[in-house]
Parts: structure tokens; C-alpha cells; sequence
């Protein structure tokens, strides 16, 4: 039994939602993404297994292989009238259908919400759309770059030096619009088991960006004032301290929110003795301050209580000072002992590799027949102890489920 | 009043800072019951968003940050001091009366205060427990700390958002705070359709590192299947897009400012459109004929956007590169997509809600229109203990004079 057993979904295949279909897929909902007769465009996007794309059937796209694992994958035409009829009827056994097209299309096809739910009350119809589906900018041709863009998270994110571009997380708009396609799709079947209705619900991309901003957002909603972009930390009205080190191996770690209790100065003070550091810092003396400091700081002083603030200031000068002496994962290791929220910076293959996420078997293999062997993908992103999330088929072919699909749509009474 | 999707659902409500308060901020706008618990010992400060900025004025104080209200509006809140046997009582008392109990501590925080998976699994049997820390509750970094900037440097977000041979600009915010919020609400969600359909509670371990790395998949596979590693000669390279290849794709000055806009053409038909429009003789150049051809002269396909876009205010070159069909966007301040864009404000994105002590505030919206059960905030974020009185008497059945005589003994 898994925390979605007994609920399908209809997946129209689209880039800002496939990331939904997979969560909701791993979590063992029955998924059914519906392509064009000539496939989704995904199928034929880079890197490809041994960087050969191969034939279109073959789907050799390992992006395509990581955004749709445990779904069944079936073709209909939708621009034709069977087509459309075929899908009303798949539609029809669905417990969720989701799909990201152009705002009108579907109620050209005669396959909106209205439509569906004449005949399927219960049904949950989630559309994502760049800017909801009332909009008529939802009709702008747009990708993950623009979307983000218009939804504000580069603004906040880039260096300090602002003839540099600000930066965007790759591939972040699909992702955070398909969070809360996931979000919305299990609320509404709270609901739904609760009340026997089902809804449509309009997501848009854009403003679930604009909601996912942090302090950009709400220092404008609050004090009218505009966060500025600064390397690797947050974004701030005011300027802030760097917080990423270059280690002794080039290797960058961040220190984040700096040491900030009595007892993390205490730490800090010991481990800096302890590597033999300790004359090297002349506000080392501050430290020992913050260590006896009495109860928390209050930390709307920094800045204006001239002890509070040199006590931070050593804090952030011993945890400069001990980086530039070690490795980062040692210094990031040693930080950590010592008590203090420090990270180092790995790139995403140093991280999967690392052995604590090897020990909480975040690495998965997923058998591939056509390779004949498993391909070890990334895990879990929460773990139930009660409903396993898990891999439970690679990607589909084009169409390889058509059959075993559209005869049970044939048969309604196994449903 | 349309009815409320997740009515009648009570959450003992022990999450702080964004990764935890934005999860149950989520479920409280669909109407579940959130009541949130602080320790009065330290004014609720273990959350360091009580008492930061931004401020509406300038009075300053535990019940006057800007974020923690923003994060916390729907939730009532209580204080209890879980050093006394009186309060594990009356936590105990709210736990047989939950549905789930969330929580962001590090690893053992609650197991220390005596309520632990296996103690709350014998108050409420059927409890979903939901734990969210940077590095989960198993494997030999448990026990270390995090923050959102923490989680992605580790995670690899930091390292992907950059520019080649610079260090890495990571992200300006706490980005997997947000995510891991949406995360953790996701698995709540599912632990209560799993709790409906069987009868059974269970304990989820997010760990926000696990739920960031998920998000690396097409580079995971490219390194387990190719052996192929992001950090190598010309990477990160975070505007541009490999998976499509697209070119040009970046973020271009324009005039002014810190003024900039996003580009992208997805294929031969955007980019022929953009050479129509922009009409200089590098657009017709063979070099720049194919995406392929672009992708591999792409530092001078940007050098020669660039100066195009730099000579022009970046809503005058949104409009004409809208025009043309060409998929673009102005890089936005918050001030232009919060009070500028008539799309947020049509989404009714910005709500207000009126606090006790800040008065009426703007926060941020749900960005999911649902046609039968909307989202509302009806109320704000709670000043510290606004509502033990009301939780301990109306929800846990104290009489007035016992609760006033928790306040005199410190338990409240």
C-alpha cells in the first residue's frame, strides 16, 4: 500500500509539469502521460547514454529518463476527433488530470475542465499556465529562463559585482510551478475523498515564483525597500558580510548565518586553539566575550551595540581565518563539529557521491531492459516509513502502454 | 463561505524559520488548524525570523518581524516551556487531539523533551510525524546543522548557479527553505491520504539536502551513466540551456541601471524572428545559422546581443522582442512584479491581513486558484502566546483558573 495507490493521473506531456507527474508517480500513483503521435520534444533532449541520441523510439534522452520514471506512456492524437474522444474517455477514469497547455486549446478540443466534468464531477483538473489562465500573457511563448525572469528570483540572485548578470537556477520555474501542481493535486484530494467533488485549479507559474523569493518579496510587501544581489548569500537592503570562503583547496564553503550562541563562540574558540590558530586572530578575545555572554543575543543590535557587534565579527574573522588553513570538506566537517551550520560547496556529483547520502541509500538502480542492467538514479526526496516512495519502472517508450490502456478503457468495469 | 479542502485537520505545529512555517503555512491556508508552539523562556526566538526585519515602522520586538508574520499567517500560537512536567502534560494533551505534529529542529530536539516518534505514536496512535532537517535522522551527518544556504551549498545549488571561473553566486536566498517547505507539505499531504485509506500514521524523514540533490536529475544521470561530471572546464554556466540546446539564452544588459532582460530562442523560427527585428549584419551571419552553429559561438552571439540590448530601456526591448514571437522577459524588481505587473494583482497574489501590533500588512498569496475550496489567510501571524488561553480552554478543555495558574508556575 502506498500513499497514492488507487489514484491516476492523466499527464498531458509538457515541460513545466513533468516534474509533477514524477512525484506523484514515485509515490505510486498510476500516471498516464499521453504524447503526440511524433512524441513529447523532451524525448530528443540532451545528455543521451553514452551522448548518442540513437532513433526517436529508442529514448535515449537521459533527461527524459529522470522526469518521467513509474508512468505508463500511451499516444493519442488530439487534433483528431478520435483522438479526442479516446482522451475524454481516458480523462474519464482519472482521479487527477494535469496538463500545461495553452490556455484555450483544450476547450477548442472539447476536453476542458467543463466538458470533463460533465460527465466526471469528481474529476481534479490542474492546468498550469505561465501566468494563470485567465491571463492573456499566458499565450506568450515562454521557457524556464524568461519565466523566471518575470517571476523575480534573478533579481536576487548573482555577485556582488553588478556589471555581472543576475544569475537563474536552471530549470527552477518548471520545478516550483510542478511543486505546486503537487501541492494543489493532494489538497484537492483531501477534499475530494472528504466531499466526493472534484474542482479545477488554475496555477500559474509565474506567481509561484513570485511567492518564492524570500525576503525580495516581503521587504517590498512590508517596508517598501529593495533587496540588492550579493555573491553567494543573501540578497539585502543593506550590504552584508561575505559568508563563502575559498578553502585551502580552492574549494568554496559557506558559513551562512554566523556564529550567533554563547556556546558556538565557545566552540569556535576551542577548535581555533586547538588547530593552533589562536594568535593569529587578534579579535580572538571576542570570542571568549561572546562565550560568556549571558542568555541570546539580541540580534536587532548588530550593528548599533558596539559589543555585539565586534562579537560577531570575530566570529566571522576565526571562521575566515581557519578556511583558508584547511580543505573545504575538512573545514566543512570540522565546522559542523565544532557546532557551527556550515556547508561545502559541492557540485551535484561530489554531493551523490558523498557517503552520508550513499548510507541513507539516496543512490537507486532502476532496471533498464533494453541496456540490460540497472542505472542508479537519484533517490528519494522524503522518506514514509509507512508508504515507500519508489522507482517503480524506468520511462516509458513512445506509446508503450497504448495497448494495456486503451483496452481497460475499453472494459470500464475493471475500474 | 466555500468550503475549506483541509477542514477538520489539526496540526501540532512545532516548525520555525522558513522551511518548516512555510509547510504548515500552506495547510493553514486551506483550512486546516495550525497551532504553533514557542518556548516563552526565550521569547519564541529560537526562530530568529521573531524580532528581524523588515519592519513596517520602527518599533522592533518579538511580535514586529515582517517575515515571521509573512510566514506564519493562518496559525494560532502558544507558549509552553517544555523544561516543566506541567507543559509535557498539556503538550501531550494537544498531541491525542493532532493529526500530525510537524517539526524542523535538529535531529533529537524532541526526542530530548520526551516526545520522540515512539512517545507520540503511543499518545495518538494514528499520528503522522513529520520530521524536516538538512540531513535527515539517519547517516553519519544527522547530527550536523543547517540553514537554507547550507543545505544548497552541499546539495550542489550553489555550485549550478554561477557564471565559468568565477566562484559560485548561488542563490540570494533561502531557495530550498521555500522548496523544502513545499516538500515537507507534500509529504504531510500524502501521509494523511495515506492515514484515510488505511487507518495508519507513520513518521516521514525529509531531509531539505535529499529533496535538493532530486533536483539535479538529468546531471546525476549524466555522471552515473557517462561519468560525466558538472564541475569541469566552461560549467556552471547557469543562463545558458544545454538541455535544450538554446541559443541565444541569457540575461542581457539594457539601459540604466541594474537593468536586464532574458532572452531565449528555442529554435531556428525564434532566432530568424529575432534577426528580423534586431536586422543588423551579424544576424544574417552563417556562423549564427543553426542552433547547433549558435551553441558553439555563443560567447560572441552574446557579445553581439548585448550591444543591442544595452541601447535600449529593457521593457522597450521586451515589447519588441514580444512582438516578434520571441520568448522574453525583463528581469523584475520586486517593486515592478508587486505593484507594476497587473498579472500578480489579477492573480490576487498579494493578500492583507490585519496584525495585532503591524497593522494591516501585504504578504504573499498562494499561487493556485481552486475553483471549489480557495485558499484565505483569516488571520495573521500570531504575536508570541496570542492564543494559549483560547487553545488551552477551548481546545484542550483547562479551566481559566488552571491556566492562570500555569502562567504563575512558568509553565506557559
Amino acid at each position: 500500500m502506498t500513499a497514492l495507490s488507487c489514484v491516476r493521473v492523466v499527464e498531458l506531456a509538457a515541460a513545466p509539469i513533468a516534474w509533477a507527474g514524477k512525484l506523484l508517480a514515485d509515490m505510486g500513483a498510476d500516471v498516464i502521460l499521453v504524447e503526440p503521435p511524433d512524441g513529447d520534444p523532451a524525448r530528443a533532449y540532451p545528455p543521451f547514454a553514452q551522448d548518442e541520441p540513437g532513433a526517436a523510439e529508442e529514448s535515449r534522452s537521459l533527461y527524459w529518463w529522470h522526469y518521467h520514471t513509474s508512468k505508463r506512456g500511451v499516444v493519442i492524437d488530439l487534433d483528431s476527433v478520435a483522438g479526442q474522444e479516446r482522451f475524454r474517455a481516458l480523462a474519464a477514469t482519472a482521479d487527477v488530470l494535469l496538463e500545461a497547455e495553452p490556455p484555450r486549446r483544450l476547450a477548442a478540443l472539447g476536453t476542458d475542465y467543463e466538458q470533463l466534468a460533465a460527465v466526471h464531477p469528481s474529476l481534479i483538473h490542474i492546468a498550469v499556465t505561465p501566468y494563470g489562465r485567465d491571463d492573456p500573457k499566458s499565450e506568450l511563448p515562454q521557457t524556464d529562463l524568461t519565466l523566471m525572469a518575470a517571476g523575480g528570483p534573478p533579481w536576487s540572485c548573482g555577485y556582488d559585482d553588478h556589471s555581472l548578470p543576475p544569475i537563474r537556477g536552471p530549470q527552477q520555474a518548471h520545478h516550483t510551478a510542478s511543486h505546486f501542481a503537487v501541492l494543489s493535486a493532494l489538497t484537492a484530494l483531501l477534499h475530494r475523498d472528504a466531499s466526493g467533488e472534484g474542482q479545477f485549479i488554475d496555477v500559474s507559474i509565474t506567481a509561484a515564483l513570485n511567492v518564492t523569493t524570500e525576503a525580495a518579496s516581503h521587504t517590498w510587501l512590508v517596508a517598501r525597500q529593495t533587496v540588492q544581489r550579493q555573491t553567494g548569500r543573501h540578497a539585502a537592503v543593506t550590504p552584508t558580510r561575505e559568508t563563502q570562503e575559498r578553502c585551502a583547496d580552492g574549494r568554496y564553503a559557506n558559513t551562512g548565518v554566523p556564529p550567533r550562541k554563547p556556546s558556538e563562540f565557545a566552540a569556535l574558540d576551542a577548535w581555533l586553539t586547538e588547530l593552533g590558530l589562536r594568535d593569529e586572530l587578534p579579535e580572538a578575545v571576542f570570542l571568549q566575550m561572546g562565550a560568556n555572554w549571558e542568555g541570546p543575543f539580541d540580534l536587532s543590535r548588530l550593528g548599533s551595540d558596539d559589543e555585539i557587534t565586534a562579537i560577531f565579527g570575530a566570529g566571522r574573522e576565526a571562521l575566515r581565518l581557519i578556511a583558508s588553513k584547511l580543505p573545504a570538506q575538512d573545514y566543512f566537517l570540522g565546522c559542523q563539529r565544532a557546532g557551527l551550520a556550515v556547508g561545502v560547496v559541492n557540485s551535484p556529483e561530489e554531493a551523490f557521491e558523498d557517503a552520508h547520502f550513499q548510507v541513507r541509500g539516496f543512490q537507486v538502480p532502476v532496471w533498464h531492459e533494453e541496456l540490460g542492467r540497472d542505472v542508479i538514479y537519484p533517490g528519494a526526496p522524503y522518506r514514509l516509513g509507512a508508504s515507500p516512495w519508489a522507482i517503480s519502472r524506468r520511462a516509458p517508450n513512445l506509446g508503450e502502454h497504448n495497448e494495456e490502456v486503451f483496452a481497460e478503457l475499453k472494459a470500464p468495469a475493471n475500474r | 463561505m466555500p468550503p475549506s479542502a483541509l477542514a477538520g485537520i489539526r496540526i501540532c505545529d512545532f516548525t520555525g524559520q522558513l522551511a518548516g512555517a512555510g509547510a504548515t503555512r500552506w495547510l493553514a491556508s486551506f483550512g486546516a488548524e495550525v497551532i504553533r508552539i514557542e518556548d516563552p523562556v526565550y521569547a519564541g526566538r529560537w526562530d530568529i525570523l521573531r524580532g528581524a526585519p523588515p519592519f513596517v515602522d520602527e518599533r522592533r520586538g518579538v511580535d514586529m518581524g515582517g517575515a515571521f508574520n509573512n510566514h506564519n499567517v493562518g496559525k494560532r500560537g502558544i507558549t509552553l516551556n517544555l523544561r516543566t512536567e506541567k507543559a509535557k502534560e498539556i503538550l501531550a494533551r494537544l498531541v491525542a487531539v493532532s493529526d500530525v505534529v510537524a517539526e524542523n529542529f535538529a535531529k533529537g530536539v524532541l526526542e530530548r523533551w520526551g516526545f520522540g516518534y515512539e512517545r507520540l505514536r503511543e499518545i495518538k496512535p494514528d499520528i503522522v510525524y513529520v520530521s524536516n532537517c538538512g540531513f535527515g535522522h539517519t547517516g553519519p551527518y544527522s547530527g550536523f546543522k543547517t540553514w537554507g544556504p547550507i543545505v544548497q551549498a552541499v546539495s550542489g545549488l550553489t555550485f549550478t548557479n554561477g557564471l565559468p571561473n568565477r566562484e559560485p553566486a548561488g542563490w540570494g536566498y533561502s531557495y530550498m527553505d521555500h522548496t523544502g517547505a513545499y516538500f515537507m507539505a507534500i509529504a504531510i499531504l500524502l501521509a494523511l491520504l495515506h492515514r484515510r485509506r488505511t487507518g495508519e500514521g507513520q513518521w516521514v524523514d525529509l531531509a531539505c539536502t535529499e529533496a535538493a540533490l532530486s533536483l539535479h536529475g538529468p546531471a546525476l544521470l549524466d555522471w552515473t551513466v557517462n561519468g560525466r561530471p558538472t564541475r569541469r572546464e566552461g560549467q556552471p554556466h547557469a543562463n545558458r540551456s544545454a538541455w535544450p540546446p538554446m541559443a541565444p539564452h541569457g540575461i542581457y544588459p539594457c539601459r540604466g541601471d541594474d537593468e536586464w532582460v532574458a532572452i531565449a530562442c528555442r529554435h531556428d523560427a525564434d532566432w530568424q524572428a529575432l534577426g528580423a527585428l534586431v536586422d543588423e549584419p551579424w544576424c544574417r551571419d552563417a556562423t549564427f545559422a543553426t542552433t547547433a552553429e549558435r551553441c558553439r559561438h555563443q560567447d560572441e552571439l552574446d557579445a553581439r546581443l548585448s550591444a543591442w540590448t544595452a541601447q535600449r530601456a529593457k521593457f522597450a526591448a521586451e515589447e519588441a522582442l514580444r512582438g516578434a514571437g520571441v520568448p522574453v522577459s525583463a528581469v523584475l524588481k520586486p517593486q515592478e512584479r508587486i505593484d507594476g505587473d497587473s498579472s500578480t494583482a489579477d492573480f490576487r497574489l498579494w493578500p492583507s491581513v490585519r496584525h495585532a501590533k503591524m497593522g494591516e500588512v501585504r504578504v504573499d498569496g498562494q499561487p493556485a486558484r481552486f475553483g471549489k475550496t480557495p485558499w484565505r489567510f483569516d488571520r495573521p501571524g500570531p504575536c508570541l502566546g496570542e492564543h494559549t488561553d483560547e487553545v488551552l480552554t477551548g481546545v484542550l478543555g483547562y479551566d481559566a483558573d488552571e491556566v492562570q495558574a500555569f502562567r504563575a508556575e512558568g509553565v506557559i
